[in-house]
């Protein structure tokens, strides 16, 4: 694509003002057959209500808003044109890091602030999930570049692996996590092997495919999936064999007769933050030990160039799949934790809304970037959440959001990427000073 | 047999449908190389547009078929590329020349963005309209079995095919036509040589959209319900379809439509109706495995 430049000058009001106006005219276009029309039944037939009153306020905020916007940008534009004149230290990696241990701080001593605020623990612990979901998705698509549409396939594997193993065999949270785990792997190299030659937006419809036929099935073959109706009482974890419940079953203990404390149901809550919390940490830790290694690094190595990793002799299919298959196997694990914590699965828990979710989660925060994975999961899933108050606006605010923090950054919320890694400097100059 | 009779007129109608909204995904796959997710909910707002149209019709009065037909197709064109343009022009030329994942994010937003709004301002519920069209012609009878063809499978097919003449001879012989497949090709050359790449683009989108709008006026009449979801199945049916065909070729994207079409009828008649989706996709990783440029497309060659 070519780049151009084009030399801005002042605009004057004249010119904000057809701005304006043009934006306004399209609102109309747009808002005549939506806002300004629409369709009632009465009496089993329908009919057109006109909303111009409904239609005109949409269009004077446009006009408005685009004015003020467009006002706010050229401030916002010159005042940078002005700071990036002094060149400046690139301090993003260390600010980064302090970020980092700050948030840490504060996910763990949460709990103890809000220990009686269940609402906020709550939502703390969907934050995590899709933390961790976002950090298993950035091994496939941050650092191996391959566009996964349809990660929540994986995450159900997960959640229905535990499910069924409860129901069949009584397997518990612990017992069936590992099993979980391997078993999403085992259908990432499935799906992976025959469609990893695939160019990457072939991946991504087909990647999007498999999700939907995992929901499918999950859907209409009723004598695995009990189907729409999902499978329920998926027992909770416990904490080396203590159970979270309120009354012991004969001749066992609860956490909170072992400990000696009374009952409350906070106590399950707050565990399962933090095993939730542990969970995404040792993932964390994970995925950042594996882009050291020799197959992390030739992860990224492929997302930069493909064909020169096949002129260096690389097994780019062993390398693709090995990423899907951690990728999927982190999945995995997530779903059997939301399994244990919502105790009730069903297909309507993952569909493409949720892999779209996850995928925007890694894309936001900036492709390959850790913290940028926090703050995209921070963003979408609060987002929504302090909308909760007019509900109907939630899932238009999260499309709204997608599209102009994409406008907004491109690269993501954090795009500044580490090197993985760095010559010293005798190192850089061969060895000569 | 006149059971099998029937599903190939069905799935050819069905097919039709999916092959105008594929052509949308593959002319902007082809120019821009992005897939263009709220494609398919480009074609719900149509349906819907056309659902407010006919009911309006309605209201005055106006019961000569091929005029109001005509009159719900035009409003739902201009209405339809009105929005095609609007959301090329917000959510993916500002995102021009950057990474190749942030316009698709920036798609699956608008795509969230439009099915929640359509649902907000009209309404959650199904919209059934009255049968526009009604009756067919029997065409053969036997062992009980009567096949019809109905007038809105006639309509739809007779439509697809003019509006296929037409796009061919725009695509193929007109300046614009010209511009298109050069922006297609190369279009920083293009731009040097004088033409205006974005407005090419935004028609692009505008034509697109005007196509999809079509289909979603004829499924509006064969179906007579219309929800703010069916753009998303639709969709990504119709992108099966594109990349079937061989993306970037418009004949490959209504042959792709067809088989398409033809696959869920035959599917949804013979197998089972609950995994006919299961089906188009089985297909669809089966063409990618064994012949990835799709059955018209150009094998793409890379480049170091």
């Amino acid at each position: 694509m070519s780049a151009v430049i084009i030399a801005r000058h002042a605009r004057t009001p004249a010119e904000r003002f057809k701005d304006a106006a043009w934006v306004a005219f399209v609102a109309l276009l747009l808002g005549i057959p939506m806002v300004g029309l629409t369709t009632v039944d009465q009496g089993g037939a329908l009919t057109v209500q006109t909303r111009f009153g409904m239609l005109g306020a949409f269009v004077g905020v446009s006009f408005v808003g685009r004015f003020i916007f467009r006002w706010i940008i050229d401030q916002f534009r010159n005042r940078r044109a002005a700071k990036a004149a002094v060149a400046k230290v690139d301090r993003t990696p260390q600010v980064i890091k302090l970020i980092g241990w700050v948030v840490l701080g504060a996910s763990v001593t949460m709990p103890i602030m809000f220990s009686d605020n269940r609402y906020v623990i709550d939502t703390a612990t969907t934050v995590l999930i899709y933390v961790m979901l976002g950090w298993g998705l950035n091994v496939v698509v941050g650092l191996a570049g391959l566009l996964d549409l349809g990660y929540v396939a994986f995450y159900a594997v997960g959640a229905y692996t535990y499910a069924l193993l409860f129901s069949h065999f009584g397997w518990t949270f612990w017992e069936a996590l590992p099993v979980a785990g391997a078993m999403a792997a085992t259908f990432g190299i499935l799906l992976g092997y025959p469609i990893l030659r695939l160019r990457g937006d072939y991946l991504a419809i087909v990647t999007l495919g498999f999700g939907e036929i995992i929901r499918v099935i999950l859907v209409n073959w009723t004598e695995l999936s009990n189907g729409p109706n999902g499978i329920g009482s998926i027992p909770r974890p416990t904490l080396f064999g203590l159970p979270f419940d309120r009354n012991p079953a004969e001749g066992t203990q609860t956490f909170a007769t072992f400990f000696g404390i009374e009952f409350s149901g906070m106590h399950r809550i707050i565990f399962l933050y933090y095993l939730i919390l542990v969970l995404a940490l040792l993932t964390n830790v994970f995925v950042s030990r594996l882009r050291k290694l020799p197959v992390g690094r030739a992860w990224e190595a492929l997302r930069e160039d493909e064909i020169a990793c096949k002129a260096m002799g690389m097994n780019v299919t062993n390398v693709k799949l090995s990423a899907f298959a951690i990728g999927a196997m982190l999945g995995g694990f997530a779903g059997v934790f939301f399994a244990a914590r919502q105790g009730f699965i069903s297909p309507e828990s993952f569909t493409f809304t949720e892999s779209a979710t996850i995928l925007a989660i890694v894309v936001l925060g900036g492709m390959g970037s850790q913290m940028g994975v926090v703050l995209a999961a921070l963003v979408l899933v609060l987002l929504p959440e302090l909308g909760r108050n007019f509900a109907e606006y939630r899932m238009l605010l999260f499309g709204t959001a997608m599209v102009l923090i994409m406008v907004w950054k491109p690269s993501g919320l954090l795009s500044s990427r580490e090197p993985t890694i760095r010559l010293n400097k005798a190192a850089a100059t061969g060895g000569q000073p | 047999m006149a059971y099998a009779l029937q599903q190939l007129i069905n799935g050819l109608t069905l097919g039709a449908v999916y092959g105008l909204i594929a052509i949308g995904y593959t002319m902007v796959y082809g120019i821009i190389g992005m897939i263009n997710f709220a494609h398919g909910d480009i074609f719900m707002v149509s349906a819907f547009i056309a659902v407010t149209a006919f009911t309006l019709l309605a209201a005055f009065d106006i019961t000569s078929l091929p005029l109001a037909i005509t009159a719900v197709l035009i409003t739902a064109i201009f209405f339809t590329s009105a929005y095609g343009w609007a959301v090329e022009r917000m959510a993916y030329r500002p995102l021009r020349g950057s990474t190749r994942l942030a316009p698709l994010i920036s798609a699956i937003g608008m795509s969230i963005f439009l099915q929640n709004m359509v649902q907000l301002t009209q309404g959650a519920r199904v919209k059934p309209i009255p049968p526009v069209l009604e009756g067919g012609i029997e065409i053969w009878q036997s062992g009980g079995f009567t096949v019809q063809i109905s007038w809105t499978q006639i309509m739809i097919v007779l439509i697809t095919i003019v509006l296929m003449v037409a796009f061919t001879y725009l695509i193929t012989q007109t300046a614009f036509g010209r511009q298109q497949r050069a922006c297609e090709q190369d279009s920083t050359m293009t731009a040097l040589l004088g033409i205006n790449v974005d407005r090419t683009i935004s028609a692009t989108f505008m034509l697109g959209a005007a196509l999809a709008a079509v289909a979603g006026v004829m499924v509006t009449v064969y179906y007579g319900v219309v929800d703010f979801f069916i753009g998303f199945v639709a969709g990504i049916k119709a992108f099966t379809a594109a990349v079937l065909g061989g993306i970037g070729s418009l004949p490959g994207a209504m042959l792709g439509g067809l088989i398409i079409g033809l696959i869920e009828a035959f599917w949804a008649a013979y197998l089972s109706p609950e995994y006919k989706d299961v089906a188009t996709f089985a297909i669809l990783i089966l063409v990618l495995m064994f012949r990835p440029s799709g059955l018209l497309g150009r094998p793409e060659v890379e480049k170091v």
